[in-house]
């Protein structure tokens, strides 16, 4: 029997995600994929793999996996309860051998929105049009069902026990925006007073959207102006009849005639992503000159996060290299890993 | 967050026709129009035909809406003032509303029901259009409709131009749900939902056309510059299309 994960027990909320499926915006298929992207890459430096491997996505709550043979898993995203049944608790935002027969059961969010469960090979999966992320929306896939059989892809063999620091991003905060489409219609005073109040994430999100909602009026274009129907791209934040606006996601509709006020960097869509519902954000309008620089700074910290990589526990018979670790400036490096990253 | 961000003007909108806007942070946008035109959307098909035949490696997405055309590039790789002025070569480089509409176009007959159960809003729509339901059957199902643009949801077309007298507005409140080949109307269009969804578009008919075949090997069935007939059938007739497969008794002869 070939290499695979059973899902003895799914929660609701469970997909197969990889980084989504460009190419098909004229024929009005949005390109969809992990709703945070970042968690792929920390999945993939954590199992020293390609990030376009697919992993499981879990919105809120996990489900319970078997495997068919010793492989190597990582936990990524937003920090789940994880344990194996004998009880041994898993630390997310780590790698580690899930043995054959074992069962892995995650159970809710302790914080943010969507965990993610890497196996190395990757979820291999059918690809429909180029990609294994099921799109919710257009009803390309489906969500796991309890006792789906998930094929793996081969795994050339690596580490285990390692862990990584993620980038803080589950609890909202300040989302840098450009310009986007109809940013120019809006009046100037009202462009400043959206950046100007807070936002609270409201519970309606999915992977289509996020609404937010202002701390205070609604937003209007000028006299109400109709919109001619154009491309709807993943951060456009779109101000519906309401005034409220709604941050689209890479699951959105490809055209709307709703006016866009602003555009959110691509590099700040995870942060979007995991806020729960009544997390705070704020908006700040960035130049495109601006916008580039950071997000040339973001695609260099994905590119050194294998660099960022450390050993999960102190055991000195796993510490690749001991001397470093104990001697860098008198604090052992196990101390903040034993901190709860949550 | 100084002020001075705050109270700088927006940048300023291009004037003339076409113009070319910076769309969110890898995205261009080029506008032929402010409405609805026949030739602006040929342009906009057409100069998006001239995009891909280009394969500028920056590039990394192309699409159109109604009126205009888009590109999606890595501005960490080429900045987005030489991809401006890359896209502002290629509009230069002839008159794109004088363009022909794309090669390889199809007329397709689709077996809609109209009214009945199936669509509930059409006797309010014809009320709206200030028809009867028995005129407003003859003009819709009368009327060639062009595939304007394809968009929204996998291969959804946006049908146009019904006659005047549907210039008639969207609902004000949103239908929780139309089934998927549900055909619903507003501003002298026609949508073909590929999926279910909300709407605010009034729902008049329903077919078992499908438009999205993720597992074909033409997965998105209608192409822009299509012709579209939707032809009256009864409700027995629907029921029995049932076993039609994907097609739902639609066919397609080509267009010269």
């Amino acid at each position: 029997m070939s290499r695979a994960l059973t899902v003895t027990r799914a929660g609701p909320g469970l997909t197969v995600q990889d980084l989504g499926r460009p190419g098909y915006l004229a024929f009005g298929l949005s390109r969809g994929g992990a709703a945070d992207r970042l968690a792929l890459f920390e999945g993939a430096a954590l199992l020293g793999q390609d990030p376009a491997l697919a992993a499981v996505e879990m919105a809120g709550l996990g489900g319970s996996f078997v495997a068919t043979e010793d492989m190597r898993i990582a936990l990524t995203g937003a920090p789940m309860r994880a344990t194996f049944s004998t009880g041994q608790a898993l630390r997310w935002n780590a790698s580690h051998l899930l043995p054959a027969g074992e069962t892995l059961t995650i159970g809710a969010v302790q914080a943010g929105s969507y965990g993610y469960l890497h196996v190395a090979g990757g979820i291999e999966t059918p690809q429909r049009l180029g990609s294994r992320s099921v799109h919710v929306a257009a009803g390309l896939g489906a969500r796991l069902q309890s006792n789906d059989r998930l094929p793996l892809g081969c795994d050339p063999g690596g580490p285990v026990n390692l862990s990584l620091s993620p980038e803080p991003r589950l609890a909202g905060g300040c989302l840098r925006f450009v310009p986007s489409l109809q940013t120019h219609l809006f009046a100037r005073a009202e462009l400043a007073r959206f950046q100007k109040v807070d936002f609270i994430r409201d519970i309606r999100a999915n992977r289509m959207g996020v609404r937010l909602l202002p701390q205070g009026e609604g937003f209007a274009l000028d006299g109400g102006l109709s919109v001619l129907s154009e491309v709807i791209a993943p951060g456009d934040i779109q101000i519906t009849g309401d005034g409220t606006p709604y941050v689209l996601m890479s699951e959105c509709q490809t055209t709307g005639g709703y006016p866009r006020i602003g555009s959110v960097l691509p590099c700040d869509m995870a942060l979007v992503a995991q806020a729960q519902a009544g997390a705070r954000f704020s908006f700040v309008q960035v130049t495109l000159q601006e916008a580039v620089e950071i997000e040339r700074r973001a695609r260099s910290e994905r590119a050194r996060l294998t660099a960022r990589l450390a050993p999960l526990v102190r055991d000195p018979a796993v510490l690749r290299d001991l001397l470093s670790y104990q001697l860098v400036s008198g604090v052992t490096a196990g101390r903040e890993l034993e901190d709860d990253d949550t | 967050m100084t002020d001075k961000r705050l109270v700088s003007p927006p940048e300023p909108e291009p004037q003339g026709w076409p113009r070319v806007v910076n769309a969110g942070f890898d995205g261009l946008v080029v506008r032929f129009a402010d409405r609805l035109s026949e030739p602006a959307n040929r342009a906009a098909l057409a100069f998006r035909a001239a995009l891909e035949q280009q394969s500028w490696s920056a590039v990394e997405e192309t699409s159109t809406s109604l009126v205009s055309t888009y590109l999606r590039f890595d501005p960490l790789g080429t900045d987005h003032g030489a991809m401006a002025t890359r896209v502002a070569d290629l509009l230069a480089s002839r008159d794109w509303y004088e363009a022909a509409l794309p090669e390889g176009r199809r007329l397709w007959r689709v077996p809609t029901v109209f009214g009945t159960d199936l669509g509930p809003q059409l006797a309010e729509a014809a009320a709206v259009a200030g028809l009867t339901v028995d005129d407003a059957i003859a003009q819709i199902s009368q009327t060639r409709l062009r595939v304007q643009t394809i968009g929204f949801a996998p291969g959804q077309p946006y049908l146009g131009e019904l006659p005047e007298a549907f210039d008639i507005p969207r609902q004000t409140a949103l239908t929780p749900e139309v089934p998927e080949g549900a055909v619903v109307v507003a501003i002298r269009q026609i949508v073909l939902f590929s999926v279910t969804t909300p709407t605010g578009w009034r729902h008049i008919g329903q077919t078992r056309f499908r438009l999205f075949r993720p597992d074909d090997a033409n997965p998105f069935v209608l192409r822009p510059g299509d012709e579209v007939l939707f032809e009256p059938i009864s409700a027995e007739r629907y029921g029995a299309l049932a076993g039609d497969g994907a097609a739902g008794g639609a066919t397609a002869e080509a267009l010269t």
